[in-house]
């Protein structure tokens, strides 16, 4: 489980993020979600310790991440894997060795137990026989599907995911929300994914935090979303024509 | 004097939170693939042209009765030693191999490689960094004795084929007075300009802030600031140790 508490951050002078509070179960995939701009990456970079919050705190399993030590710290990061939005794959290695990457550098495992590891997570989201293909020679939606592959390689505790549906097509999205959903079941790790999309809310959101220019104004899960009455959420949820239109029938 | 101790904090940063020997050697040899091996061709191109120039150049400067011929090539020795396979070579160096690491570092950062990395909980800096470093300082020099070897026989080969002096006397020039201290010299700057290349590219890509614009600007600022650097070290280096 992690849990944030009164995260606060500014950026010369001007605050990003106002004391935001919440706790992320292990095995549900938890949503924090947004228009453009509200700072849930800034929220994310935070609990994954690539931003340092001015205030608050984020703890992993109850060891405080925000105010550990460097070693600390490094040990904790090594039990998370992210997805980024771009993929984040390194351009000057293939499939293969993006994947091994974090073995090779964290573990200790031999050569074939790498190439065993790989080939399993290359399998499980659905890579079979790409191995050897280069991040510019893989779609947008392969270069995701990589990226959670590389995330969970090395039996990660935590998954991150930044806007893991930018930039793919509506059943791309869907397949890759799927696929980070079943992870979190099947591997029962403790899931975090920023997002505004709105099918990715209905779809996976065990439990959704909303924010609203730097602040947490609801919170809650798929189920209960649409019932909401904060303003900015609806306002938010009913943005399209799609989701309108599925209310009044 | 905040970039001078920014910079002094990122390579304070390379010797924190290290990785694995193995893992460094196995970089620093694919760095010195990229930034030595691979420079190899143009190095070739540019120090024989530069010694058949200098040669003709000195041969047309020094028509006296009374300066023997082979004083041409006693010129177009030292000057290589002294300058052009360690100095010239580290500009060309620096426009070659140090746009190449800011380019490099600064895609990396734009596209959220090196947040990967961190995230991972490697010490981006240092496994990123450090490689390009150590590579840089031992390739470099045997860039410069690759490069002052061709100089000398771009020099010897115009010699022959426009007759401004003979084989021998080109041979006799070169041999005589040798001082072997300006060998030295040549190495040790040749040390201290890799070293200035790589850490000062690899610090401006490291930090490069928003898009493929930005990226452009690290590369140029990176072979400016390199090649200020370089003279500035040139200068200094040649005050303490001439």
């Amino acid at each position: 489980m992690i849990e944030i508490d009164n995260v606060r951050k500014s950026f010369n002078g001007k605050p990003v993020l106002h004391g935001i509070s919440g706790r992320f179960e292990k095995g549900k995939t938890n949503l924090i979600i947004g228009a453009s701009g509200t700072g849930k990456s800034v929220l994310l970079k935070c609990i994954v310790g690539l931003v340092m919050p001015d205030e608050g705190s984020v703890s992993y399993d109850g060891r405080d991440f925000t105010h550990a030590d460097k070693s600390v710290k490094s040990d904790i990061r090594r039990e998370i894997g992210m997805l980024f939005q771009g993929g984040a794959l390194f351009d000057s290695m293939n499939v293969e060795a993006n994947v091994m990457f974090p073995l090779n550098v964290l573990t200790k495992m031999s050569p074939a137990e790498k190439i065993d590891r790989v080939n399993f997570c290359l399998e499980r989201v659905g890579l079979a026989g790409v191995n050897k293909k280069m991040p510019s020679e893989v779609s947008g939606g392969m270069k995701k599907r990589v990226g959670i592959a590389r995330a969970i390689v090395n039996n990660s505790r935590y998954l991150f995911c930044d806007e893991p549906n930018s930039g793919l097509d509506p059943q791309t999205s869907i397949k890759i929300d799927n696929l980070i959903q079943e992870i979190t079941y099947e591997f029962d790790i403790t899931t975090v994914v920023v997002t505004h999309d709105m099918n990715s809310v209905m779809e996976i959101g065990d439990y959704i935090l909303f924010m609203f220019e730097g602040r947490k104004v609801w919170e809650g899960s798929a189920d209960t979303i649409a019932a909401a009455e904060a303003q900015e959420l609806r306002d938010f949820i009913f943005a399209n024509k799609l989701m309108r239109s599925m209310v009044k029938s | 004097m905040e970039s001078v101790g920014k910079f002094m904090i990122f390579l304070g940063q390379q010797f924190v939170r290290m990785e694995s020997f193995k893992t460094y050697a196995r970089r620093v040899v694919d760095e010195a693939i990229l930034i030595g091996y691979n420079s190899i061709p143009l190095f070739a191109i540019i120090a024989t042209f530069m010694g058949a120039v200098t040669t003709l150049q000195t041969a047309y400067n020094l028509v006296s009765p009374l300066v023997p011929r082979y004083i041409v090539s006693v010129v177009v020795r030292d000057m290589t030693l002294l300058e052009l396979a360690p100095t010239i070579m580290a500009i060309v160096f620096a426009g070659k191999v140090g746009s190449n690491i800011a380019g490099e570092l600064g895609t990396m950062r734009i596209t959220e490689q090196i947040d990967a990395l961190e995230v991972m909980g490697i010490n981006a800096t240092s496994y990123l960094v450090l490689p390009k470093i150590i590579a840089s300082i031992i390739t470099y020099p045997m860039l410069v004795i690759f490069s002052g070897f061709l100089t000398i026989t771009g020099g010897y080969l115009i010699s022959i084929a426009t007759g401004v002096l003979s084989g021998t006397e080109y041979v006799y020039g070169i041999r005589y007075e040798f001082v072997q201290f300006n060998v030295g010299f040549a190495l040790i700057k040749a040390v201290a300009f890799g070293f200035l290349v790589a850490a000062i590219s690899a610090y401006k890509g490291y930090y490069t802030v928003g898009g493929a614009l930005e990226v452009g600007q690290s590369s140029t600022s990176a072979v400016n600031n390199s090649c200020i650097a370089i003279l500035l070290a040139d200068y200094v280096l040649a005050q303490l140790l001439i």
